[in-house]
């Protein structure tokens, strides 16, 4: 898979399911213990159901990273929805302003290594989380 | 996707797929209950080992599930839940309070039967 990356749109929940199945499909195929390929899964389930019930629609693209030692998986989910006016808030366990568990991201950071979220309220939200193999 | 129920005496036994969408789980939801009512259940056991991922939109469905079949008067076991699905879940957050569990569908049966054992 040479700088190769997966995209999937996420148009309706059937979407949430195939956007993970890549997302567990490459984590194997970097080898990535199976412990962390389902938590990268879980993640992506995560990040694509948020995007699904705040902006209706996006997109998630998998792709393979090489850091100085190590090799990694980078999943970016972007959509053009509303926005998250207080990110701060967002990030706080407990909070939710779907009706959902409100454990979207807190819980999306704990499973990941890394994780950077960017969002203009009215333009939209990107949110990009890293795994590394151990 | 469906999902296949078995009726084994008074008990149903609903095995989950690995790629169920949030539409299958909405329908299976519906649809346990309604066979719960159908053949008089006592208890429903939900077996998920095949689920390779239980994010939060699962185990709010299976929580409600077990709920429902509780206003019923029926128990629900969720068994098979895979150390790496654990994992992750406590990661989440998600936790399956109030619902009971068992390792594997021979040990959700024999907790049924301790439980009728005691209430007979």
């Amino acid at each position: 898979m040479p700088a190769g990356e997966i995209r999937v749109a996420i148009k309706s929940d059937q979407d949430i399911v195939a956007a993970r199945q890549r997302g567990r499909a490459l984590a194997i195929e970097l080898s990535f213990s199976s412990g962390d390929a389902t938590l990268i899964a879980t993640a992506i389930s995560e990040l694509a159901r948020n995007m699904l019930s705040y902006a209706r629609k996006g997109e998630i693209v998998l792709k393979r990273i090489q850091g100085s030692s190590r090799v990694g998986i980078l999943v970016i989910a972007s959509d053009d929805g509303p926005g998250i006016p207080d990110i701060r808030q967002a990030l706080r366990d407990g909070f939710s302003t779907s009706g959902s568990l409100g454990l979207g991201l807190p819980g999306v950071r704990r499973l990941m290594d890394e994780f950077e979220i960017t969002s203009q309220p009215g333009r939209g939200t990107i949110v990009k989380v890293k795994k590394w193999k151990q | 996707m469906e999902v296949p129920i078995l009726k084994q005496g008074a008990v149903l036994i609903a095995t989950f797929q690995a790629a169920l969408s949030d539409a299958d789980l909405n329908h299976l939801r519906m649809g346990l209950v309604q066979q719960v009512v159908k053949f008089r259940s006592r208890a429903v056991i939900v077996d998920v080992t095949a689920m390779d991922v239980m994010d939060s939109f699962a185990s709010r469905t299976l929580r409600e599930i077990a709920h429902m079949i509780r206003l019923r008067g029926a128990e629900t076991v969720i068994v098979g839940i895979q150390p790496e699905v654990a994992f992750a879940m406590v990661q989440l957050g998600l936790t399956l309070e109030g619902v009971a569990t068992a390792l594997d569908l021979e040990e959700g049966l024999a907790y049924l039967n301790e439980k009728f054992k005691t209430t007979n």
